[in-house]
């Protein structure tokens, strides 16, 4: 890691409160053993390992953390959160991240935002997800049209594909959810 | 028993022989399922990426459908489980945030019901001797790898059914239907399922390793309890094998899809010739038989290993029998030594033309490894030098023999 002065910010506490708000934990609590670090199954592809995120955010390096490639790589499989020997709830953490880089618009890995935004699109128009769309999509909006192509025939021999999404009964009131969240002040909890 | 059913939109579509079995298997176990009615997206994994109030809102609409009718939810989708479960924790724990969910779905909430796993309901609600009674096709011979995955069990404050490390409802589940699973070390690993289709170069490593570590303990197959492990685990496993340069033609099932056939229903009936790795075949062509668990995991390197270990233990097995045997009576010290093999091949090698030594060599090889070592060293590097330190072992043997008996 490069170095870096630290100086106390008022803006950047106030980011640190929010955030461990969202996810109900504290970062003063790690103390940094590398727990989480040593079981994650993606530290491997992590620019930043989970501690070092941690750490980052304990010297108030706010930037540098929300632009860690590693909140995205994260894959809230909560091996973390449960091995953590102080408490640290470091998988809720990582999602508020993602949460607070998506508000202030610095992402880093543009292919997990788009598939999130794909997805939820989705539930929005028919309340539930449709696979062929979403991958269509998602193929789309990053620009890699024949990806997992050679799935798609398979995958209706079998029957396990509906060209068309179902007609949800329940599809009006789950629309109704994203107004009302949108409305309420959505992005924050 | 009635529980509400939600299946989630996987098992809809990719997974429809998941929601296939889990129906059949409900049905065979006496539990009766009411599918939700106008269910809607739980919005796993994405929503809590994006909003936290939309993460809570999309699960709890449908869970309060179900507690308006006073039901429990049987979400067999993993990641469907953990969203609900997490909804249900923060409903029933941070009242503030409670309040806004129920102004999201517009409905009345208060968690009072709750969300069951498919573990869960075949551990816990239904109970393995009720499903032990059931077995009519017991899956003899088989021998799956249980995969847990990381939602099931984690994090232990929603879910805390099972062990989040050690985890042991779904071993239970196969020892009842006859199965013998493997021991392995990738039960609660992830699968990267999230990452396979933005990240294919971080998710597909992950899923190689589980995969790996399955066959490498000796795994037939793969059980899973969760819609995208298995596809992870299944469709993509021939994406895995053309990256890493590995056919592994493992297959994977759902649990239910075990549970319906070792009930006695058709591997058809439940969707098992939909997967993609050969499964069908699999299954109702079990060995039928248990056969001995393999001696060591593959690669001749861990072979050579195992080897010299049989060999160590063979060794000190033989230095504890010599020592075990009663002492020799006097003047008839010729007898009781167990002649190994290898002593009287090298004694044979050393001694081609006297019968004599040769027998009093083996015999002092065969108590004494240490000696016959250091001469077969010898051996390899010079036959003579060999002969001579073999004969002075004899000549000194000879004379403690001869000592122990004078002094008697």
């Amino acid at each position: 890691m490069e170095r870096v002065l630290v100086a106390p910010n008022p803006a950047k506490k106030e980011f640190i409160r929010r955030i461990e708000r969202e996810s109900g934990t504290e970062v003063s609590l790690c103390y940094q053993c590398g727990k989480c670090a040593a079981g994650c199954p993606v530290a491997f592809a992590m620019d930043y390992t989970p501690r070092q995120v941690i750490r980052l955010l304990q010297l108030e390096l706010v930037d540098e953390a929300l632009k860690a490639e590693s909140i995205w790589i994260c894959a809230t499989c909560e091996t973390c959160t449960a091995r953590c020997p102080r408490g640290v709830d470091i998988a809720s953490l990582m999602d508020a991240m993602r949460r607070e880089a998506l508000a202030q618009g610095v992402v880093t890995d543009k292919k997990v935002a788009s598939f999130n935004q794909a997805f939820l699109n989705l539930v929005e128009k028919y309340g539930r997800v449709h696979e062929v769309e979403l991958t269509l999509q998602f193929n789309l909006k990053t620009g890699q049209l024949f990806k997992d192509m050679d799935l798609g025939l398979p995958m209706f021999t079998r029957g396990k594909v509906h060209l068309l999404p179902a007609a949800v009964k329940g599809r009006q009131e789950v629309k109704n959810i994203f107004e009302r969240v949108r409305q309420m002040g959505g992005d924050r909890s | 028993m009635k529980l509400a059913y939600y299946p989630g939109c996987s098992l809809d579509a990719s997974a429809i022989e998941y929601n296939l079995s889990t129906q059949k298997t409900a049905s065979v176990l006496g539990v009766e399922l009411e599918e939700i009615p106008g269910w809607g997206c739980c919005g796993a994994t994405s929503a809590h990426s994006t909003n936290k109030l939309l993460s809570v809102a999309l699960p709890a609409r449908n869970l309060a459908i179900a507690e308006k009718e006073g039901l429990d939810v049987l979400a067999p989708c993993a990641a469907c489980y953990s969203r609900s479960r997490a909804t249900e924790h923060l409903v029933r724990e941070d009242a503030e945030l409670a309040e806004r969910v129920r102004e999201a779905i517009g409905m009345p909430y208060t968690a009072s019901n709750r969300t069951l796993s498919i573990l869960e309901v075949l551990v816990q609600t239904v109970g393995l001797e009720a499903i032990a009674a059931k077995v009519t096709n017991p899956l003899k011979g088989m021998k799956p790898a249980c995969y847990y995955g990381c939602l099931l069990v984690r994090p232990v404050e929603y879910t805390g059914f099972d062990d989040p490390e050690y985890p042991q409802s779904m071993d239970k589940i196969m020892k009842v239907l006859g199965a013998n699973p493997v021991k392995w070390s990738y039960q609660t690993e992830c699968c990267g399922a999230s990452l396979v289709t933005m990240r294919p170069d971080v998710g597909l490593k992950m899923t190689y390793a589980i995969l790996k570590n399955a066959v490498e303990q000796g795994a037939d197959s793969i059980v899973t309890a969760c819609p995208l492990c298995h596809m992870n685990l299944d469709m993509r496993q021939s994406q895995v094998e053309k990256t890493f340069g590995v056919e592994f033609n493992l297959p994977v099932y759902y649990i239910t899809e075990l549970v319906a056939v070792a009930c006695g229903v058709s591997p058809k009936e439940v969707g098992i010739d939909r997967h993609f790795v050969e499964a069908f075949y699999h299954i109702t062509h079990l060995p039928q038989e248990m056969e001995e668990p393999p001696a060591e995991p593959e690669g001749k390197k861990a072979q050579k290993i195992s080897e010299k270990i049989a060999e160590a233990t063979q060794q000190g097995q033989l230095e504890k029998k010599s020592t075990e045997e009663p002492a020799p009576e006097s003047g008839e010290k010729t007898q009781p030594v167990e002649l190994n093999k290898g002593a009287v091949k090298l004694a044979e090698r050393l001694f081609p033309d006297d019968q004599e030594k040769v027998e009093q060599a083996a015999r002092l090889f065969s108590k004494d490894p240490e000696k016959m070592k250091k001469v077969a060293q010898m051996m390899a590097q010079d036959k003579e030098k060999a002969v001579k330190v073999a004969e002075a072992f004899l000549k000194k043997e000879a004379k403690s023999g001869a000592e122990e008996v004078s002094k008697e």
